[in-house]
């Protein structure tokens, strides 16, 4: 079985919102489109959006930490938005596992948003019906584009190459290996929802040294050793 | 959440409407074993009559709740998974059974078909609309309430509270209308809807406020901290990515003041406990047939109060990632 996702790379995300115009440029102009704005140049403007940058901060001044946040729809493995919806329209597709809404049978009536702990989906202001990310679902399965171009717009557009995209089923897949060997999570594990989406976390390049690897505790010489040291080259010194 | 006003008239006036419906089988059983006085059929079809107008006003605020309510009819569908696509069903259903509990009530249809037992319990059609009718209620109540609590991360929801909460208030509600409808028309049925009426509220008065405790101790499991994934205890948001509003910040809040919140709880609190039960009480003292009508008033008008509390006092894990503006 195939689950298509994204692994988002904190430690490089820079907060540029690349990606969340490509994502309304690509989407609004597709097949999931429009994402409707309203009020665009007024004063209060409102528009949807299945893809946003936000930033925290991370401890107290000065020791602290500016981590840009991307976040979208995280495609889970046991999506709570898909067995509340009452028409269907709300689904998960078999084949790649991307959780998508079919516009023509929703009604609207927003109850997945609720079931939704990340806040993932949003109504339609005009169209009326709900709309997330589809995981640009017509480009990646356009077998017309290159294949280098079969990718979600967002991560086309990411700079700084802070989105990875693949299946996350096959473990030897580009985002499975940084998954697993980059230390990836997924966000609020606690409801159970298995998000297919994970998050790399944010790196230091450090080296760490303990004291044992500077100074030899079990040197096994030592044991035997019956020399009183007055200042002397040691047995660690010479038999390192 | 952000309480709806579609969504708090559906459930209080279908609540209602239930309840009243409830009360009338009851009463129509209990007349029916002579452990009250009959009543005439015109007592039932009219009763039921304004249940199903409630159930049918109740159905028409649920279609204000749609952005595409030409489609509601889809709703139906899968009632495999969805609590709501199973009140969908369910709520057609009672309505079916109402009507036509009122309307063999109203044509006198009421005939009994057999006994159970010597000289015992005439069954006729009405009485077996009316129990298949009370099944049906009782399943709409749960399904109504599950809607709410099968959403396990609104944890002020996901509680069995909220099950006990919508059956006992809908029926303190339907059967404090039938006092109502009973006294308005000067039948003598008045203290034993109202018994049940209070019974039912102060029962549900147990549920409410252990409800009310339980959100008051209730620590969410979801946080900042799990919201991104970073361990730290300090973690501040400084930008949630736009700087107007967006669906997400609409939908998830009740956006009123604190001090509003609280002061909507004290009213609820009031008006649907102590005031339609000290009415009931003293309509019984004067024999007052206005009086009843005031105590539904006030207890509806509090049920309204509670079902806004009940929204606003929910809060969405999502709300953690729209802390701040910019």
């Amino acid at each position: 079985m195939t689950q298509l996702a994204l692994v988002i790379d904190l430690n490089v995300c820079v907060g540029c919102h690349a990606c969340v115009t490509s994502c309304k440029q690509w989407n609004t102009s597709g097949w999931a489109g429009p994402m409707v704005d309203e009020n665009p140049y007024g004063a209060d403007p409102t528009g949807t959006f299945f893809n946003r940058v936000q930033t925290f901060e991370v401890g107290h001044y000065p020791t602290t930490e500016t981590v840009h946040f991307p976040k979208s729809c995280l495609h889970c493995e046991d999506p709570p938005c898909v067995p509340v919806c009452p028409t269907g329209a709300s689904y998960k597709r078999e084949d790649n596992g991307v959780v998508l809404v079919d516009y023509d049978k929703c009604i609207g009536c927003k109850y997945c948003a609720w079931a939704c702990p990340y806040g993932v989906r949003e109504l339609d202001a005009q169209q009326k019906v709900m709309k997330k990310c589809t995981l640009c679902i017509d480009r990646i399965t356009d077998q017309t584009l290159p294949e280098a171009e079969r990718q979600p717009a967002c991560v086309l557009a990411c700079p700084t190459n802070a989105r990875l995209y693949g299946d996350v089923h096959d473990p030897d897949s580009e985002v499975s290996v940084a998954i697993r060997e980059r230390g990836g999570y997924a966000l609020m594990p606690e409801w159970g929802t298995r998000p297919a989406n994970h998050y790399l976390p944010r790196r230091k390049t450090r080296m760490h040294v303990s004291a044992e690897e500077l100074q030899r505790a079990d040197n096994p010489l030592t044991k035997e050793d019956l020399t009183v040291y007055t200042g002397e080259e040691t047995l660690d010194d010479v038999t390192w | 959440m952000h309480p709806a006003l579609s969504v708090i008239l559906l459930t209080t006036l279908i609540g209602a409407g239930q309840g009243l419906f409830l009360a009338l089988v009851t009463g129509q059983v209990y007349a029916a074993i002579r452990l009250i006085a009959p009543q005439g059929t015109e007592f039932y079809a009219g009763g039921s009559a304004l249940a199903l107008g409630l159930l049918l006003a109740g159905l028409g605020a649920s279609f204000f709740h749609l952005g595409r309510p030409e489609r509601a009819w889809r709703a139906a569908s899968m009632w495999r998974t969805s609590w709501l696509s199973r009140e969908v069903i369910v709520l057609p259903a009672t309505m079916a059974m109402v009507f036509l509990y009122s309307f063999w009530h109203w044509l006198g249809w009421t005939q009994p078909l057999f006994v159970i037992g010597e000289g015992g319990l005439p069954v006729d059609a009405t009485l077996i609309f009316g129990l298949v009718g009370t099944v049906l209620s009782f399943a709409l109540y749960v399904c109504t309430a599950m809607i709410y609590t099968s959403v396990k991360f609104l944890e002020e929801w996901a509680s069995p509270y909220t099950i006990a909460n919508f059956i006992l208030l809908g029926l303190a509600s339907g059967f404090m209308l039938a006092a109502a409808y009973a006294a308005w028309l000067g039948i003598g049925l008045v203290a034993f809807f109202g018994t049940w009426a209070v019974i039912f509220t102060l029962l549900g008065l147990v549920t409410r406020g252990a409800a009310l405790l339980r959100n008051a101790n209730l620590k969410h499991r979801s946080s900042l901290q799990t919201a991104i994934g970073v361990r730290h205890r300090v973690i501040e948001q400084r930008s949630q990515g736009f700087t107007a509003g967006s669906f997400n910040t609409r939908e998830f809040f009740h956006h009123r003041s604190p001090e509003f919140f609280t002061r909507m709880r004290l009213v609820f609190l009031v008006l649907v406990f102590p005031v339609p039960v000290l009415l009931i009480l003293l309509s019984y003292a004067l024999a007052s047939t206005t009086l009843p009508v005031v105590a539904f008033a006030a207890q509806y008008a509090g049920l309204l109060v509670e079902r806004w509390y009940f929204f606003a006092e929910a809060k969405h894990p999502q709300n953690l990632y729209y802390q701040s503006v910019a």
